[in-house]
């Protein structure tokens, strides 16, 4: 919805749904690190729309051989509500979704058992991953790798850190995936599905209306037939 | 027999050379058979052949017969195999799921890939923990978990699949002498309680010694030697092979050389295996 929604009114209320839901669920703290990640993006964004606004006339000063327009900083700061209000809504759907939660619910939806495995193993990855790059590095390290010198120096060490990382996590492979086969992974019957998370009717109602709702306001704006700010 | 080897060779895809020839080998529930032997042997081959990992998981050519639980393991699919031989890994890290957040789910990660009934899952895994005695550890993250404490719990989620067979290439390698003590008490009581028959590849000798019926050596992919575990790892030609005597055997050596040997009557030799550092003592006594 805030992007499918013209204008300021889409991001506007996406983003302040965000920020209502983090406050309710105290995680209004632990957004500030998301939404210092989308800076760089946000700051490209300005900066773009701001001073290389196609057909924008209404310059705001000149600077030089650059000309700031208004029209080129209104779509710059609704670009930039509309990437906030995505990223902040991914960064509390994730962190006030445990990732076995999750994945109970979709596996119970009828997500199948690959799917699953797929996502839980990419998510549970991430932190292994982190770890054995950082065993690497102490290792590379204690052969006299220069691991902290000149971002020169650093970036050609990529290459001995990478070559390891890889190869270690290729050999992991087969042996994860004979353990797999060894528990049964590829049995034909549906899987057990272990506990049913509380869903109360209000919460599906919710659900449905948050869904038909914003296919239906996206429609209609698109289609010019509610005029919103 | 629950676990039978007749005559039989394997070589991986794309190699013409046999990794194992010419096998023979059974387990009988309820017995511990080791194998022991040199790196490149063949050792972690033969595990995977035992199991009906290899061809059914990763190719390669197999010759003769392997019987599980009186079915040929090449009839077998995957996860049929699964539930009448587990077979458990060096690196705990590699077997668990990756997917789950405490290890009674972990646990309960085979059972529940079968499609089992909720209650049946809930009574295996509850009955898998307390045969390792792991029952502690049911809320904790199995990705934080000691080495010792999370091959137990990969060994528990092999045991809640219900197999009457074992394969343990190496469970202990990575695990330092109380991790091992664990590990070792834990198969000794699926053998001895539950009757599992236990095929174990093990560097380890003194474990060996403590736990194993029989055991084999094998070399070059062929079985070198076979017996009693106590005799073959007492027979001075294993040592050729890279196999080091388990302390028990090094001792009564020691006390033998030292002309010694009455200093060992009453003494529990065999107690010996479990206790590195006391054996460690006794050795530097006799010597």
């Amino acid at each position: 919805m805030a992007f499918g929604v013209r204008g300021w009114t889409g991001p506007i209320v996406i983003l302040a749904i965000v920020l209502v839901t983090a406050a309710v669920a105290r995680v209004g703290r632990q957004l500030v690190p998301f939404a210092l990640a989308v800076i760089p993006l946000v700051a490209s964004i300005l900066l773009i729309n701001t001073f290389l606004f196609p057909g924008a006339t209404d310059v705001i000063v000149r600077i030089g051989p650059l000309t700031p327009t208004w029209t080129g900083l209104e779509a710059a700061l609704q670009a930039t509500l509309r990437v906030a209000a995505f990223a902040l809504s991914v960064a509390v759907f994730a962190l006030t979704t445990p990732t076995d939660q999750l994945l109970a619910d979709l596996e119970r939806r009828g997500l199948g058992r690959r799917g699953v495995f797929v996502i839980g193993a990419a998510i549970g990855m991430i932190p292994r991953i982190a770890e054995r790059a950082s065993e690497i590095t102490d290792s590379q390290r204690a052969r006299g790798l220069d691991t902290q010198g000149s971002r020169w120096r650093r970036v050609r060490g990529v290459v001995p850190l990478a070559g390891p990382m890889i190869v270690s996590s290729l050999s992991e492979v087969e042996e994860r995936t004979m353990a797999l086969e060894a528990r049964a992974f590829s049995a034909p019957r549906p899987r057990t599905v272990l506990r049913v998370l509380p869903d109360s009717a209000a919460q599906r109602a919710v659900r449905w209306i948050a869904g038909i709702g914003a296919i239906a306001l996206v429609a209609a704006s698109i289609a010019g037939l509610v005029p919103l700010p | 027999m629950v676990l039978r080897l007749a005559g039989v060779g394997y070589a991986y895809a794309g190699t013409a050379k046999p990794v194992l020839n010419d096998i023979d080998l059974e387990v009988e529930p309820g017995r511990v058979v080791a194998v022991v032997g040199p790196n490149e042997a063949g050792k972690s081959t033969l595990c995977l052949v035992a199991a009906g990992l290899a061809p059914a998981s990763i190719g390669g050519r197999l010759t003769g017969s392997v019987l599980l639980g009186g079915a040929e393991t090449a009839t077998l699919k995957p996860f049929e195999a699964a539930q009448r031989c587990g077979i458990l890994f060096q690196n705990p890290a590699t077997q668990l799921s990756g997917t789950t957040a405490t290890v009674w789910e972990e646990i309960a990660f085979g059972p529940r890939n079968l499609g089992l009934p909720l209650d049946d899952v809930v009574g295996r895994v509850e009955s898998a923990m307390a045969a390792l005695g792991i029952a502690a550890l049911a809320d904790r993250d199995p990705t934080r978990l000691s080495g010792g404490q999370a091959q137990l719990v990969a060994l528990a989620a092999v045991v809640a699949l219900g197999p009457s067979v074992l394969v343990l290439d190496e469970p202990t390698s990575q695990l330092d002498p109380a991790g091992t003590r664990f590990v070792g008490d834990a198969l000794a009581r699926l053998a001895t309680e539950a009757g599992t028959a236990i095929l174990l590849v093990e560097h380890k000798t003194a474990l060996v010694a403590r736990i194993a019926n029989e055991a084999v050596l094998l070399v070059g992919g062929r079985i070198e030697r076979r017996g009693p575990a106590r005799d073959l790892l007492a027979d001075p030609t294993i040592e050729k092979h890279g196999v080091e005597p388990p302390p028990s055997v090094r001792i009564e050596r020691a006390a033998a050389a030292a002309g010694q040997s009455d200093r060992l009557r009453g003494i529990d030799l065999a107690a010996l295996e479990s206790a590195p550092l006391e054996a460690t003592a006794l050795a530097g006594e006799l010597s």
